[in-house]
């Protein structure tokens, strides 16, 4: 199954509107209560940082029996040093993001908890790209 | 404990959300932090914060948290407000410092 979404660049009002779409059509496909909790982490902080840093994206999502597969392409201004991008802390927001208590440092690290496969690919001036899975088999609570 | 009595016994007023009064609340989160509480908070959390745009119901709604407290007499936006009432989430405020409302809802919770 396949859903697909698209983010608004900078429009904060509409922040989390994908994650919570995608929540719903999680629970009628019933995928079990922690799972869908560490989904919606992912998701929803993949989702802020579009709005955040770049100018548009887009989310693709694959649903099958073993796993949930998320695709989030934008275009944007790109990350420069992904490494340094993950830190704890590490933020390129901008000082109203900070305001509203986005731009902590603190989103990728929220993924990377949350998610059992990430990767992350960047082109400076173009956007980037994020690719999580999470298993659905998987009974790990993170 | 109820959001409710929570409500009652430390003179919160409602702001939105009256829908969900009645809910379960399960612990208590304090924190500007969006992303600080999409991490940490758990199900059935008070979330204590400064914030007052829409996206704190986001989050909230995200993380089917059973109420959100306002501190120091803080405003909400208007759209944050609507998706209270929208969402059945609670707003209430105090005119309590993040700390003291923290420390007095701790000790509700904990007894």
């Amino acid at each position: 199954m396949n859903f697909n979404y698209s983010v608004e660049g900078g429009n904060f009002s509409k922040a989390g509107t994908a994650s919570s779409q995608f929540k719903k059509v999680l629970k009628q496909l019933n995928v079990d209560p922690i799972t869908i909790k560490r989904i919606v982490v992912a998701l929803y902080e993949a989702e802020v940082n579009i709005v955040a840093h770049a100018w548009e994206g887009k989310i693709d999502i694959e649903v099958d029996m073993e796993k949930v597969y998320i695709n989030l392409a934008d275009k944007g201004p790109g990350i420069a040093d992904i490494n340094q991008a993950m830190k704890p802390g590490f933020s390129t927001a901008s000082p109203s993001v900070r305001e509203m208590g986005f731009g902590a440092g603190m989103g990728l690290m929220n993924i990377k908890n949350n998610v059992d496969s990430l990767h992350i690919s960047s082109e400076v001036g173009k956007g980037t790209e994020l690719e999580m899975t999470i298993n659905l088999s998987s009974i790990i609570s993170k | 404990m109820k959001v409710i009595e929570i409500q009652d016994a430390l003179n919160l007023k409602v702001l939105g959300g009256e829908e969900g009064l009645q809910k379960d609340i399960l612990g208590g989160y304090t924190s500007d932090l969006l992303s600080d509480v999409m991490g940490h908070a758990e199900q059935g959390y008070i979330w204590i914060t400064l914030q007052t745009h829409k996206n704190v119901m986001a989050v909230a709604s995200l993380k089917e948290l059973a109420a959100v407290v306002l501190i120091k007499n803080n405003v909400p936006d208007e759209d944050m407000l609507e998706q209270a009432n929208e969402e059945g989430i609670p707003v209430l405020v105090t005119n309590l410092s993040a700390f003291d409302i923290s420390g007095k809802l701790f000790n509700l919770l904990t007894k």
